[in-house]
């Protein structure tokens, strides 16, 4: 049988990715964001997922205003890693589970949750941004990977407490498929940022660490929050964060904590980063 | 039957991008979205006005992105993750056009990022802003 193993939260914010793929980790600047995801990876080389969930949203990459799902499941075989107008990422295809996600698919509709289904679909630095942190470069991504797109982008996301239950029905498939397969779940995005308008550059410390005590202690607490809340307090692009209860709520009520990290700014957004594990029984 | 104020219109500095605007700026949309492939980024490039006629335009977001006034693209229906290709195309990172839109320099937005960025008290209402500039 299938299971979930951790939950990993973090935002992607796109320079990251290009401070990766430049060669600048080593400065001071990146140095203090890089430096934050050092024990993530031993973490995560020691858990070996077979399988990551990444929770995360398209930036007018592979959907424009044409189609907009407000929630889209990867089942295809690979995912190409898109060009966003700086050219592609030098970064490794992304390899699929079409079985697992196909599986996962099938049962969250049944359970009615009516995602969108994608065979082909391109993944932007929302996704890529992610694996970098948490595997740094190397030729060939160490598992495979099934997206999960969420729109954030189109006033209204998703509430906060439809991503929660979703992430209950995708754990639910996951514990349902018959192959033994360790599967990490990755919420992305956030956290306070506000790129848009005379107001970008906002940033609120104080709300970003209280949504991850939040969500390290009481995930309801953070489910709770309405959409202009997020808005206002976190910025325009802070609503992101409602893409990290899709993750928690893949994992137990009460679960470890196994790693924190938070650092302001990587370019206009503040960084935060929780590692949760379920307890063992 | 007229429609109610949305929750979140007293936000200030900041258009939220909802059905309403998504409609409004669909060819602006569409024409940023176009300039994810080199092809078209360089054919933009070659003649910036002949390129815009292909997406029906009104004359004011024509206006917007030829002068790349980048918060009036945001009220006549343009999203930020749409615009920032434009931004992407002349060279720009995010932040670049981010500075830009908050009206500082570069530098004072970097330096402003690096010491915590905006904070969110005094900007959390329109009222707070219209009390800061009267």
């Amino acid at each position: 049988m299938a299971k979930i193993v951790a939950g990993v939260f973090t935002s992607h914010v796109p320079a990251i990715g290009a401070a990766l793929d430049n060669g600048k980790t080593a400065e001071p600047y990146w140095q203090r964001v890089f430096g934050g995801y050092e024990k993530s990876k031993e973490w995560i080389e020691k858990v070996k997922p077979d399988v990551c969930i990444v929770v995360f949203n398209d930036h007018a990459t592979a959907f424009s205003v044409d189609i907009v799902p407000t929630f889209a499941l990867g089942c295809a075989e690979e995912f190409i890693p898109a060009d966003e107008g700086w050219g592609p990422r030098p970064v490794p295809v992304v390899k699929g589970h079409p079985e697992l996600a196909a599986h996962i698919a099938q049962s969250v509709i049944l359970d009615e949750f009516d995602l969108t289904v994608v065979n082909k679909m391109e993944v932007d630095h929302g996704l890529t941004v992610p694996l970098s942190l948490m595997f740094g470069q190397p030729a060939e991504w160490p598992c495979k990977i099934i997206p999960l797109a969420v729109n954030v982008v189109l006033f209204p996301p998703p509430t906060g407490n439809r991503c929660y239950n979703l992430g209950k029905a995708i754990r639910r498939a996951v514990e349902s498929y018959p192959e033994d397969l360790r599967v990490a779940i990755f919420g992305t995005g956030g956290m306070s940022h506000q790129i848009s308008g005379p107001r970008a550059g906002l940033i609120n410390s104080e709300f970003d660490k209280a949504f991850l005590d939040a969500l390290a202690t009481d995930p309801k607490k953070a489910v709770g929050i309405k959409h202009v809340e997020y808005m206002r307090e976190a910025g325009a692009e802070g609503i992101e964060m409602v893409m990290w209860l899709v993750a928690r709520g893949a994992l137990d009520e009460e679960v470890n904590e196994v790693y924190r990290f938070y650092t302001v700014p990587a370019s206009n957004t503040a960084v935060g980063h929780l590692i949760l594990e379920n307890k063992v029984a | 039957m007229e429609k109610p104020e949305k929750e979140y219109a007293d936000i200030p500095g900041t258009t939220i991008f909802d059905a309403d605007q998504s409609r409004k700026g669909y060819g602006v949309n569409m024409f940023c979205m176009s300039l994810l492939k080199a092809d078209n980024r360089a054919a933009f490039k070659a003649n910036e006005a002949e390129y815009l006629k292909a997406f029906n335009l009104t004359p004011d977001q024509t206006e917007a992105v030829l002068k790349r006034q980048w918060n009036r693209m945001l009220e006549l229906g343009g999203n930020i993750y749409f615009t920032s290709k434009l931004g992407a195309t002349d060279g720009l990172s995010f932040q670049q056009v981010a500075a830009m839109m908050t009206g500082a320099t570069q530098q004072e937005y970097a330096d402003m990022m690096l010491a915590g960025g905006r904070s969110v008290e005094g900007n959390r209402r329109k009222s707070e802003w219209e009390h800061k500039n009267g």
